[in-house]
C-alpha cells in the first residue's frame, strides 16, 4: 500500500468526502449518550448542585481547544519542513473548529464562575493562558488569509501557530505552576477525583468532541482543498462540477 | 544537509529557544503571576502594602460571624499555619462555607484587618455525590483541606 496515496488534495478530497457523514453520525450518537449520563444519570454534586453538570461540555471543549491547536501546530511542521500542500490545507481547515471550542469553553466557563465563584472572569494564569489561546487561533485565522498568494499566507501563519505552542503547557500546568483561582486537574495521568458516572459523562462527551472535529475538519479541507486547486482539471472533471 | 532536514533542524531549535526564553520570562515574573497570596506570606509581610492584593485561603471554622446588618460579615483565612482575619459587606458567592476555599481582594487596615472589596469561592477539583461527601466526612477525610493546602502551601511554586 502506498501511504502517500492520500496525501495528495485530488485524492484526499474523495477520501474526505466519504469519512465525514461517519464522523458525524458517530458524534451525535456519543453526544446523545454523554449527554443522557450527564443530565439525567450523574449524581448531583455535594458542593456546587446542579451547576456543575456545565463540565460536560466545559472540560470536553477546552481540552479539544488545546489538542486542536496542537495537531494544527504539527501540520503547520509539516507545511513548513515538507512544503506539502495538504497538511497547510489540514491547518486551515483545523482553525476555526479550534477557535470555537475554546470559545465555548471560555464562555461556559464564565457561566459556570458566575455562581460558583462569584464571578465571570478574573485574570488568573489559566483563564488569561485560555483568552491568549482563542487570539491565537484568530491571529493564525488572519494572518493566513492577509496574503495574496495563499502559499505565502501558509508559511507565515504556520510560524505563529509554532511559535503559539509555548502557550499549550502554560495552560495545562498553570494551576499548578501558580495560585490560581481555577480549580486543579480533576483528570490526569496519575487518576481522578471525579465520581465514575460523572467521569464517564465527560470522557463521551469528549470522545463525542473529538469526532465532531474531525468531521468538521474533513468537510472544511474539502472546501479549502475546491477553492485552492479551483484550476486543476481533476476538478473540472468532478461530476459535481459538471453540473 | 538536505534543505528540508535544515528547515526542520531550524524549526526545532527555534521552538527550543522560544521555550526556554518563554521559561525564563515565566519565573522572571512569577510573583506577578499570582493570582492570590496565602496567610502564611502575609504574616512574614511579603505582600504588597499600599495596593490592593488578594488572599486565598480556606474560611477558617466556628470564624464567620454577621453582622446586625446582614450584609457585614467577618471570618478568618487561614492555610493551616496562619490565618488572617477579613471584614468584607456584600453578597457572598454560594459556595462560601466554612473549611471551604475562598480568595478576598483588599488590603490589610491599620488595625491588621483585612478589608475585602470582593470575596470569590474557589472550588477544589473533587466532584462526588452528597452521599460520597457524607461518607468521607465521617470517615474523617481530610480531602478538601488537603487539596487545597497542596496548592496553597506557603511557597509561589510547587
Amino acid at each position: 500500500m502506498n501511504w502517500f496515496h492520500f496525501s495528495s488534495p485530488s485524492t484526499f478530497y474523495g477520501l474526505a468526502g466519504r469519512l465525514a457523514p461517519w464522523f458525524f453520525i458517530l458524534a451525535t450518537a456519543l453526544a446523545a449518550w454523554g449527554l443522557y449520563l450527564g443530565l439525567l444519570v450523574a449524581p448531583t454534586d455535594a458542593q456546587q448542585g446542579e451547576v456543575y453538570r456545565v463540565i460536560f461540555i466545559h472540560v470536553p471543549t477546552a481540552w479539544m481547544s488545546m489538542f486542536l491547536y496542537f495537531i494544527m501546530a504539527c501540520y503547520c511542521a509539516l507545511t513548513l519542513v515538507f512544503n506539502t500542500r495538504l497538511s497547510a490545507m489540514m491547518a486551515r481547515a483545523i482553525a476555526p473548529t479550534g477557535a470555537m471550542f475554546t470559545f465555548i469553553a471560555l464562555w461556559t466557563g464564565a457561566f459556570w464562575g458566575r455562581p460558583t465563584w462569584g464571578t465571570y472572569w478574573v485574570w488568573d494564569a489559566r483563564l488569561t493562558s485560555e483568552l491568549v489561546l482563542l487570539f491565537l487561533y484568530f491571529g493564525y485565522m488572519s494572518l493566513a488569509n492577509a496574503f495574496e498568494d495563499p502559499r505565502r499566507g501558509d508559511r507565515a501563519a504556520a510560524l505563529l501557530a509554532l511559535i503559539g505552542v509555548v502557550n499549550l503547557p502554560i495552560i495545562y500546568f498553570s494551576v499548578q505552576w501558580w495560585n490560581t483561582l481555577h480549580q486543579g486537574s480533576s483528570v490526569s495521568f496519575k487518576g481522578t477525583s471525579m465520581h465514575v458516572t460523572m467521569l464517564t459523562g465527560m470522557l463521551v462527551m469528549s470522545a463525542s468532541a473529538w469526532m465532531y472535529a474531525i468531521g468538521a475538519t474533513l468537510v472544511r479541507v474539502r472546501s479549502v482543498i475546491l477553492e485552492r486547486e479551483r484550476r486543476a482539471q481533476w476538478i473540472r472533471n468532478l461530476p459535481e462540477a459538471s453540473a | 544537509m538536505k534543505p528540508r532536514t535544515k528547515r526542520a533542524v531550524a524549526i526545532a531549535g527555534g521552538l527550543a529557544a522560544l521555550g526556554v526564553a518563554a521559561a525564563l520570562v515565566l519565573n522572571a515574573f512569577q510573583s506577578n503571576l499570582v493570582f492570590f497570596f496565602t496567610p502564611t506570606q502575609v504574616a512574614k509581610k511579603e505582600v504588597p502594602i499600599d495596593r490592593n492584593f488578594r488572599v486565598g485561603g480556606l474560611v477558617e471554622g466556628g470564624t464567620v460571624v454577621r453582622q446586625k446588618d446582614a450584609l457585614s460579615v467577618t471570618f478568618k483565612i487561614t492555610d493551616g499555619a496562619q490565618s488572617v482575619p477579613v471584614t468584607y459587606t456584600g453578597i457572598l458567592p454560594d459556595l462560601f462555607k466554612e473549611g471551604k476555599g475562598v480568595v478576598a481582594e483588599g488590603r490589610v487596615g491599620t488595625d491588621g484587618i483585612f478589608k475585602a472589596s470582593q470575596v470569590l469561592a474557589k472550588h477544589d477539583e473533587n466532584y462526588m455525590p452528597p452521599e460520597a461527601a457524607e461518607a468521607l466526612k465521617q470517615a474523617g477525610h481530610p480531602m478538601a483541606k488537603e487539596n487545597f493546602a497542596g496548592q496553597g502551601g506557603g511557597g509561589v511554586t510547587r
